[in-house]
């Protein structure tokens, strides 16, 4: 058992039974964020540094000339991979990814995906034989806690700025020279929540997701949810996902006082344009 | 998901199989079919087949993983290579992975594992034939499996998907809806207790259908909660004198 931890866990979640979180944030706040692009201007056709307060995530693209998926003839391909490097935190080890970073390759791939941000059908070359491979690679610098929204938001940035390369089809190379952006159609944001005994914060710090029973992750596209991804071995009720809750609290001077909390799904749709803001 | 049905897949409020919107496929389970497990589960729905067995509480190895406050959980999720349409290369990659660790998370939340410091609870599902729904299916499984092998438990965890296909909200995706759709949300579920604990999503919904989803899901468990407790007295009822 890990004593430190233990007492923070129990610290916070007292804190967030009485309404605050350790780092003086309200419950529905995200923490600042920063957006650089095109950090790795010389080598990768896209990048991006995303900063979520103290969580940094680095995101490179690389476009390689591959074959397409059998059942995909007339479509690109695009794959997503997430390491966590021991730089950025002790706990992080080196090696093959284990679980963890599994889990946040495919929830930041799901929501990419399924909101079709990239127009996978203009990266063909020859039908069923040469299309442009998209590679979405993630690096974790530094592990403050919720690294599924600043993946995503590190992925969808650097995207955003990515360049198809130009392709010689008579001496079939790739010759490193911008011929389009890459053809992007619609921007996917996550945000994530972690439940802490009965209360729900959004863009946990890493000691709330020590505390945290369960986690959900909502990705949304404009007025849609495209993804969703619930962690931990926690539970939520129906009305914690979408719709209203009614929760009693006790307030200093007050005593006890009846508040109305939105669904998870109501508010990540609320909070999407606010950060969709930060891209370009 | 994401690809195109060249024919609808809903034709006058029915669906290719003839079911309903919010109707789940046929579905039977079978407790306690395999011998050396300590708890097993044999279950078809529609046409997925899966075989669930739990192997403990039983000493945890290596013991470094051993957690002197409780048991340590442990699920695999495991596809046979005959199970899908192209052959799957056998061994864990990346979506059985995730779709472990999903599982275990969802019956930690049942599973009283402080009862059993150090010790290990294995829990093995394998899919044999696959048509959709596979983790739902294997989630259903694995609980009465762990029921069968009389590991305490505050309860069972059922487990079904909704989904979007041509615009309609539907419940339980065969293969064609999955392929051909537009969206699929997985969901485990305690109906006792009224708690999600599995709870997954990919395609394109509002917040509308997404509440429908969230209400077919619901109901579509609770439906699956009956069966888990029906195969089990069926196991261990005493037989009427």
């Amino acid at each position: 058992m890990n004593i430190d931890r233990e007492l923070k866990r129990h610290f916070i979640g007292r804190l967030i039974e009485n309404g605050r979180r350790i780092d003086g944030r309200g419950f529905d706040d995200l923490r600042e964020i920063s957006v650089q692009t095109d950090i790795i201007h010389d080598k990768a056709e896209g990048s991006a540094l995303v900063k979520l307060g103290n969580t940094e995530v680095l995101c490179g693209i690389k476009m390689e000339m591959g074959e397409p998926f059998p059942d995909r003839p007339e479509e690109g391909v695009m794959m997503t991979g997430a390491e966590l490097v021991p730089i950025a935190a002790p706990d992080f080890e080196a090696g093959r990814p284990g679980e963890e970073a599994i889990e946040l390759a495919r929830v930041v791939d799901r929501g990419i995906r399924e909101s079709k941000m990239i127009d996978l059908e203009k990266l063909v070359i020859t039908p069923g034989e040469k299309v442009w491979m998209v590679y979405i690679d993630l690096h974790v610098l530094n592990h403050d806690g919720n690294l599924i929204d600043a993946s995503t938001l590190a992925s969808v940035a650097a995207l955003n700025t990515t360049w198809v390369p130009k392709y010689d089809e008579k001496t079939e190379t790739v010759v490193r020279e911008k011929d389009k952006d890459l053809p992007i159609k619609k921007l996917p944001i996550s945000f994530t929540f972690a439940k802490v005994g009965n209360g729900i914060v959004l863009d946990p710090i890493l000691d709330e997701e020590f505390a945290m029973d369960a986690r959900l992750t909502v990705t949304v596209a404009d007025k849609n949810v495209c993804a969703m991804q619930k962690g931990e071995s926690g539970a939520f009720k129906p009305n914690e996902i979408s719709g209203v809750t009614v929760v009693k609290r006790q307030v200093p001077g007050k005593g006890e006082v009846e508040e109305e909390m939105l669904g998870m799904v109501d508010k990540a749709l609320a909070n999407y344009a606010k950060v969709k803001k930060m891209l370009k | 998901m994401s690809g195109k049905s060249e024919v609808p897949l809903i034709v006058k409020g029915k669906r290719l199989d003839g079911r309903k919107l919010d109707e789940l496929r046929p579905i039977k389970i079978e407790a306690g079919i395999l011998n050396r497990a300590d708890g097993s589960c044999y279950l078809e729905w529609g046409k997925n087949k899966i075989l669930a067995a739990v192997y403990g509480p039983r000493e945890l190895h290596p013991k470094h993983m051993q957690d002197n406050t409780q048991a340590v959980l442990r699920c695999r999720y495991n596809m046979a290579p005959f199970s899908v349409g192209e052959r799957k290369r056998p061994g864990p990659d990346r979506r059985s992975m995730e779709i472990s660790k999903v599982i275990r998370e969802a019956l930690e939340r049942v599973v009283f594992l402080n009862y059993f410091p150090t010790s290990g609870i294995d829990v093995f599902m394998e899919v044999l034939q696959a048509d959709a729904g596979t983790r739902c299916a294997a989630l259903t499984a694995a609980s009465v499996a762990l029921a069968d092998a009389g590991v305490p438990m505050k309860d069972l965890v059922a487990a079904c998907a909704a989904g979007k296909v041509d615009d309609h909200i539907i419940l339980d995706l065969m293969q064609e809806e999955d392929n051909f759709g537009q969206g699929d949300m997985p969901m485990g579920y305690i109906p006792s207790r009224d708690e999600i604990v599995l709870l997954q999503l990919d395609g394109e919904f509002t917040k509308e259908e997404l509440e429908q989803a969230k209400t077919f899901a619901m109901e579509g468990c609770r439906k699956v909660y009956e069966l888990q407790k029906e195969a089990l007295k069926k196991k261990y009822a005493v037989a009427k004198l």
